[in-house]
């Protein structure tokens, strides 16, 4: 019996189960600091200052917390998320022109419930729909990098000033590149068969007509699998996270990387790019990079590479764009996020 | 009764084709069941999000894997 068939029909019933639901999570939340506290100095009698402990304590009380804040993040977003879709998206973006469209897609690739298994199919819906290239690309820009998980975390970890500064820069470069690469004009370096692909039959849009209960379900699967598939970089991200917390001292940073902090960005960025792996995976890793005095610009870029360009993404995208553009794409968008970093070092330090 | 799972092969697309079947042999219907992973096909179909199913040529749903129970209304009510 799947989740959906288990849940209460009634309108009441369902708003006191998540009701329940949220109450059990800010417990559970609000416990868990106590609860490491209690194990490691008052049942094991451990110092709280020495290394082991701390880096023993950051470890199990991270993974409560980043598991907690990754469910309830997640299951809120995919659930308001419902109620939009790509099918909209491209009927709101269908005709635009660049400038306009560009800064629309940039908004609805945070907005519009987008996994990049799709980048595929949306890329040639858009395209066939008469939605410019570079307009297409802002969208493909957007969705990854200022990902609405990846903003919800930071938001809990970080604060407002640092999550608004993400969010600005991540649109203006979603902006910005994709207005770029359409100006370059990209058009001969996207396969000819996305052209000839003529839209048949009707647009059945995705989300539309469901029930809540249906996307609670969503919610609920969206969770299962998104954790099912980044616990091991969860466990590794917060595991080199435990151990730069316990062992490395206070001012490591500020004292080797500050002192070159001039490549401190682009060294960022070159590891970001090939490391694959979702923002959860790493959010704990820069919590901890932070607090040992890394400039917030030089993780904030970092962060960017890591979610903005992957390898799995960019062989998906090779069945459309030819080499060429994947590698001005690349360029234009790594140039960007180089340039973030060094603005960020500058301001908000 | 020709039925289409749309997708490239990902996971969800699985589960779909598997959910089908299923529902196909417990409905006892006479159906084939074919499995489109060719991109420029699934966009000509007006579908941008997979897995999708198509009934007789007709999209009923995209983007999602529904219940067992939902895809046997669907295939039932066509």
């Amino acid at each position: 019996m799947s989740v959906i068939e288990r849940l209460p029909v009634s309108t009441r019933g369902r708003w006191l189960a998540l009701a329940g639901a949220a109450g059990v999570w800010v417990v559970a939340y609000w416990v868990n600091g106590w609860l490491w506290d209690l194990i490691f100095y008052d049942l094991l009698g451990m110092a709280p200052e020495g290394r082991l402990t701390e880096t023993l304590h950051f470890f199990f009380y991270d993974i409560i917390k980043i598991a907690l804040l990754l469910t309830g993040i997640i299951f809120v977003i995919t659930v308001l998320r419902s109620y939009m879709s790509i099918e909209r998206t491209r009927a709101l973006l269908g005709g635009r022109r660049e400038g306009v469209g560009n800064v629309m897609a940039a908004g609805l690739g945070v907005a519009t419930p987008f996994c990049s298994c799709s980048a595929v199919p949306a890329f040639i819906g858009f395209v066939a729909a008469g939605v410019p290239i570079g307009v297409t690309l802002s969208f493909l820009i957007a969705s990854p990098l200022v990902d609405a998980v990846a903003v919800g975390l930071l938001l809990s970890l970080f604060g407002v000033k640092i999550t608004a500064v993400y969010i600005g820069a991540g649109l203006v470069i979603a902006v910005v590149g994709g207005w770029v690469l359409g100006r370059l004009g990209v058009e001969r370096w996207v396969e000819q068969f996305v052209f000839e692909t003529k839209l048949g039959g009707q647009t059945v849009e995705s989300t539309a007509g469901l029930s809540f209960n249906q996307r609670v379900q969503m919610g609920i699967e969206e969770v299962a699998t998104v954790i099912g598939k980044i616990w091991p970089y969860l466990l590794a991200g917060i595991g080199v996270g435990a151990v730069i917390h316990g062992w490395a001292p206070e001012d490591f940073f500020t004292r080797y990387a500050g002192s070159a902090g001039v490549f401190g960005v682009l060294v960022a960025v070159a590891i970001g790019i090939p490391l694959y792996s979702n923002v959860a995976g790493i959010l704990p890793l820069v919590v901890a990079l932070y607090d040992k005095g890394l400039p917030m610009g030089t993780l904030l870029a970092f962060m960017m590479a890591v979610v903005a360009l992957s390898l799995p993404e960019m062989i998906l995208l090779r069945r459309v764009l030819k080499i060429q553009l994947l590698g001005v794409y690349l360029a234009v968008v790594g140039i960007s996020i180089v340039g973030v970093g060094y603005l960020f070092n500058v301001l908000l330090t | 009764m020709i039925v289409k799972v749309l997708g490239p092969g990902c996971r969800n697309c699985v589960n779909l084709e598997r959910a089908t079947r299923d529902a196909i042999g417990q409905l006892d219907l006479d159906a084939t069941v074919e499995k489109v992973t060719d991109f420029p096909t699934i966009v000509g179909y007006g579908v941008m999000s997979t897995p999708a199913l198509v009934i007789d040529d007709r999209v009923v749903l995209s983007g999602r894997v529904p219940t067992a129970a939902e895809i046997r209304e669907l295939l039932a009510g066509v």
